[in-house]
């Protein structure tokens, strides 16, 4: 029998693939020869330190920001600013960010269906359809005409989730996508994404959300000073993490008990201290 | 009506006379503004330039609109061309020539504020979703920036047109000087036409600036992105 050589590449082909990537702002490097294989349908999650890099990250893999070494291959096509077709290249990669970042003059359904309609070309009634079909499973279709100003911080999210998702992304990346969020609206956005890892999206999430973290990843890369410090499965790196600061990291999120002790010398000396 | 001077108007034309003067008034106002808008956008957008160049420029030219007044700009183009380089060019041309480079140079501004209003997420949300540059500012940006601009726009057009008034300074027989004309001319008779042709042109400018500043704060209210 011979082997079906198709399916054998592919599945020994990484979907991203990142080389030596390097980021520079003036004389701060921010990335330094970063090295990473993402495999189809693998959710990586990214977490470190405020400035350590996560965001700059993802926006080098989606060519917001021009690198100044190493490469980037998303299905084998180089990912650059400079690229001619990088707006095509863009389509296959959909972002998330922190801030809200809908566009405040269209409703929502209009925010979702403009770049399929304009930079896929498909035809309206198509986008609009499907645009209808994963609202309705982020449980905000009776939002669609709404404009993202009557919309709460965690509706806003979902939608922007929705309006990447149709365009239909190979990789999805989100930044801190809850981190601008009242604690109570945290959970619906998260759950979307989710449900997203469940279905086998390629998806790689910078979040400062630990539990959430655990849950969702396949993956974790433990960033600091632009260097990947650690990466492992995450119950292997939340439990036991190698280095020393991933291990002082991971005590920021936890919290003593409180020992209540007499508060003030003119209480009376306990009787047992002896 | 004689105690306060209205009856001048229904004296022969005049009536007629003040409105063909509010006509050129007008005119003047709506060619300036005609010309100003389109230059006012491309001066817009240079001034968005990160070029050292075409900041100097624009500050340059910003800061002349805004020092001068307006009534010199017109004495220096209507006078100074006459004399320095020897051509005449008419009252009415030189109002509109001094109009708008006035215009222009607010009128960019304007567009200026409205370009940099746009937060720098509204353009990478966009190129993140893969539309191209044109798509970009096609479908994100300038219609944003419309929103903002239309009624701080309509606003400068009324200032335009109040602002012709001064144009009679250099001869324009426009409503101000045909008013003058009129209380003149009957000054004998009806001492009080002072107050009612004044008082009429008073009217005649709201009634042209009102329908404007009317519409201007619809379109900031309509339009409100908070
Ligand atoms: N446009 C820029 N110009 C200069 N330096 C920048 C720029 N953007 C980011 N940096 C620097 O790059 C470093 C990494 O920033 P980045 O935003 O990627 O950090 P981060 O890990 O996402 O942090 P946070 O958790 O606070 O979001 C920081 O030191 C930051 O100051
Ligand atoms: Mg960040």
């Amino acid at each position: 029998m011979s082997e079906p050589t198709n399916a054998n590449t592919a599945a020994f082909e990484p979907l991203l693939r990142i080389e030596h990537l390097r980021k520079v702002y003036g004389e701060h490097v921010v990335l330094d020869d970063i090295s990473l294989e993402v495999a189809q349908g693998e959710v990586i999650v990214i977490i470190g330190p405020s400035g350590c890099g996560k965001s700059t990250f993802l926006r080098c893999i989606n060519a917001l920001e021009p690198i100044q070494g190493g490469t980037i291959l998303l299905d084998g096509q180089p990912v650059s600013a400079e690229a001619k077709n990088i707006a095509q290249i863009r389509q296959k990669v959909g972002m998330v960010f922190q801030s809200y970042d809908l566009f405040p003059h269209k409703t929502v359904l209009e925010n979702i269906i403009l770049a399929p309609m304009k930079a896929q070309k498909r035809k309206r009634e198509e986008c609009v359809a499907e645009a209808e079909k994963l609202l309705e499973r982020v449980g905000l279709l009776d939002k669609k005409d709404a404009f993202p100003r009557q919309l709460s911080g965690g509706q806003k999210q979902r939608v922007a989730i929705v309006r990447a998702l149709a365009m239909h992304p190979e990789v999805m990346l989100f930044d801190e996508v809850t981190a601008a969020l009242d604690p109570e609206m945290v959970r619906e956005v998260l759950d979307v994404i989710l449900d997203l890892a469940e279905q086998g999206k390629t998806m790689l999430i910078v979040t400062h959300e630990m539990s959430f973290a655990r849950a969702v990843a396949d993956r974790v890369l433990f960033f600091d000073e632009g260097v990947i410090m650690e990466s492992g499965a995450p119950e292997e790196f939340f439990s036991h993490p190698r280095t020393e600061r991933a291990q002082r990291f991971l005590r920021t999120f936890t919290f003593d008990a409180v020992k209540h002790h007499a508060p003030t010398s003119d209480e009376p000396a306990p009787l047992f201290d002896d | 009506m004689e105690a306060l001077g209205l009856d001048v108007l229904l004296n022969g034309t005049n009536a007629l006379r003040l409105l063909g003067g509010l006509w050129v008034s007008v005119q003047v106002a709506l060619i300036s503004v005609l010309l100003s808008l389109p230059l006012g956008m491309l001066f817009g957008v240079f001034m968005t330039w990160k070029n050292p160049v075409a900041k100097v420029i624009s500050r340059l030219y910003l800061e002349i609109v805004r020092i001068m007044p307006q009534l010199v700009l017109l004495f220096v183009v209507f006078f100074g061309a006459t004399r320095v380089f020897g051509i005449n060019i008419s009252a009415e041309l030189a109002s509109i020539i001094v109009f708008t480079f006035w215009g222009t140079g607010e009128m960019g501004d304007l567009v200026r504020g409205a370009l940099t209003s746009i937060p720098r997420h509204q353009y990478e949300s966009a190129e993140a979703l893969g539309l191209s540059k044109p798509q970009i500012y096609l479908q994100v940006i300038i219609p944003q920036a419309m929103r903002q601009l239309i009624p701080t726009s309509v606003n400068l057009i009324t200032r335009m047109i109040k602002t012709t008034s001064l144009v009679m300074m250099i001869g324009v027989v426009e409503v101000m000087k045909v008013g003058q004309q009129i209380i003149e001319a009957n000054r004998m008779v009806s001492p009080n036409a002072v107050f009612g042709i004044y008082g009429t042109i008073l009217f005649l400018y709201f009634i042209v600036c009102w329908p404007l500043s009317m519409l201007a704060s619809y379109l900031e209210k309509r339009w409100a992105v908070a």
